[in-house]
């Protein structure tokens, strides 16, 4: 099992258990974790699964691609270098501990 | 005696966006979701695409857990119906004889199958693609096969005909029409799929038409067509659209076309009642008014908000713009608009990427842009539209031209 961190509103953060495969908006669902979205199934077709990568994971993550950096153009929180789209982030082994920031608002 | 609340016929969707929707809008009254199939609300979309391709557990695909509904007070009935609505009395009648008083009710039903009009869809390996049943027989099916024949090259057909060409089977893809998805394309959009569809090696038949399904000891062996030619298969896919599940309304008396007749904000004739998703046929503002029906999980998704939004007391008109995708293969299309009656279009094609973009218009106003894997361009589109920034023919003929510069250096409106 890895261990997947959320922040939610008010600094609260969120540990969960999740497996390699999962995307982070799949273990927030899984997990009940408020505030991703995912309107579109994880599509990566809506920006409504926006988080912040905390800083120290943001280079360990693989590289965005065409699609999820279009999408990341039209989120409703101001997009950053650490936003990503939950759909679009594969938890994997190199992952284990990933601490990201859910988007203040998706819609 | 509770006060009534909200009676959702369907769990697709729509259904499941209005329930959340309506509670995360502060809706506090009982919400009833009524699902005809045996599982809470889940996504279709991969049911075309990654579902069919390798290991998938089905329970990724529901929207959200069981726990979901009870911890939001949504009341989920599966393998139920809404058979009739007595809207003198307020009254939802279901298949059990059990009956929903309502202060709102909302079809959300659907569509289904349209059906094959030729003999043969009883046969072992025919398939249709819509529901998680359906997905789950076809994938444990798909194992093996060797030849398929998809019988309707829209975009559930091509992206089945993409999925099982890329597990191996030798694909051909039938269509009456001269092109693909010819009901929603541009002729330079289907031209450019019909071109890469090629080149993955799917076989594609147009202006053609199957005369019957054959069949070797109650499995489906092939198709014969109206020429008489035969076209040998071991699984046969049905795509040719679908329906709107509109008789339940028609029957109470609601004014039904192709689809259940709603106004600006998606209300029936009967304020208490409305209609969202794929029954539901609405005047779009991006249609010059005309009644449109959409199945996309964009219309499903806003239409149920602004459903809730009227509901809980804030209505507005139905506005946004349609938008829409489908992944067949690694051809990534994708819609911002709607480009019914287009009489121009504007093309930026790049064969090698490959990758394309289709500007379409009607009477020199810009009505959408279709885009093949320049996801870029699509979200740019969304932002034309949504802004109506000005784009002519000849800004759209400029490759130099950038979409996402002309809506950076669009003047913004406060």
């Amino acid at each position: 099992m890895l261990k997947l961190n959320f922040v939610g509103k008010r600094g609260a953060v969120s540990t969960v258990e999740t497996t390699a495969g999962t995307t982070v908006l799949q273990a927030a669902i899984d997990h009940h974790i408020d505030g991703l979205l995912g309107e579109c199934g994880g599509a990566c077709q809506c920006a409504t699964c926006h988080v912040y990568v905390d800083g120290s994971w943001i280079s360990r993550l693989p590289a965005a691609d065409e699609g999820e950096i279009a999408m990341l153009d039209c989120t409703v929180m101001p997009s950053q270098p650490a936003s990503r789209l939950g759909c679009q982030v594969v938890m994997s082994a190199e992952l284990d501990g990933l601490l990201v920031r859910v988007a203040e608002r998706q819609v | 005696m509770t006060v009534p609340g909200v009676v959702i016929a369907g769990g697709g969707l729509a259904g499941f966006q209005l329930a959340s929707s309506l509670r995360d809008m502060g809706y506090a009254r009982r919400i009833s979701l009524i699902c005809e199939e045996s599982v809470p609300p889940y996504h279709r979309p991969p049911l075309s695409k990654a579902f069919l391709m390798g290991p998938m557990d089905p329970a990724k695909l529901q929207m959200r857990g069981e726990s979901h509904y009870a911890e939001k007070g949504i009341e989920v009935l599966c393998q139920r119906r809404v058979v009739a609505v007595d809207r003198t009395n307020c009254i939802a009648g279901l298949d059990d004889d059990s009956k929903l008083e309502y202060s709102h009710f909302v079809f959300a039903t659907g569509a289904r199958n349209r059906p094959l009009p030729v003999p043969g869809h009883d046969f072992g390996g025919v398939f249709f693609l819509r529901s998680l049943d359906e997905a789950l027989r076809l994938k444990a099916r798909l194992a093996g096969v060797r030849r398929v024949v998809v019988l309707g090259a829209g975009f559930i057909g091509l992206e089945f005909a993409a999925a099982a060409r890329k597990l191996g089977a030798d694909v051909t893809a039938i269509d009456v029409a001269d092109r693909p998805m010819a009901r929603a394309l541009s002729v330079p959009m289907s031209q450019v799929f019909a071109r890469e569809h090629a080149r993955n090696g799917v076989h594609q038949r147009f202006n053609t038409q199957v005369l019957r399904i054959l069949e070797e000891n109650g499995e489906a062996a092939g198709v014969e067509l109206m020429s008489g030619e035969t076209i040998a298969a071991d699984l046969v896919l049905i795509g040719i659209g679908v329906q709107p599940n509109i008789e339940v309304a028609a029957a109470c008396g609601l004014e039904v076309g192709n689809g259940i007749v709603v106004d600006a904000q998606l209300a029936t004739a009967d304020p208490r009642v409305s209609a969202i998703g794929d029954c539901a046929a609405h005047p779009s503002i991006h249609s010059l008014g005309h009644m449109t029906r959409l199945e996309s999980v964009q219309n499903a998704t806003d239409q149920a908000k602004c459903v809730a939004a009227r509901i809980v007391g804030k209505p507005y008109d139905y506005a946004a713009v349609p938008w829409f995708w489908s992944d067949q293969g690694d051809l990534k299309l994708q819609i911002a608009g709607l480009t019914t009656g287009m009489d121009q279009t504007v093309i930026r094609d790049d064969p090698a990427a490959p990758a394309c973009t289709v500007f379409c218009y009607r009477e020199g106003r810009l009505l959408g842009i279709e885009t093949l894997n320049r996801p870029a361009d699509h979200m740019a589109a969304r932002k034309i539209l949504a802004q109506r920034i000005a784009l002519t023919p000849e800004q759209a003929a400029d490759a130099h031209l950038e979409l996402k510069q002309l809506v950076a250096a669009a003047p913004v409106h406060a």
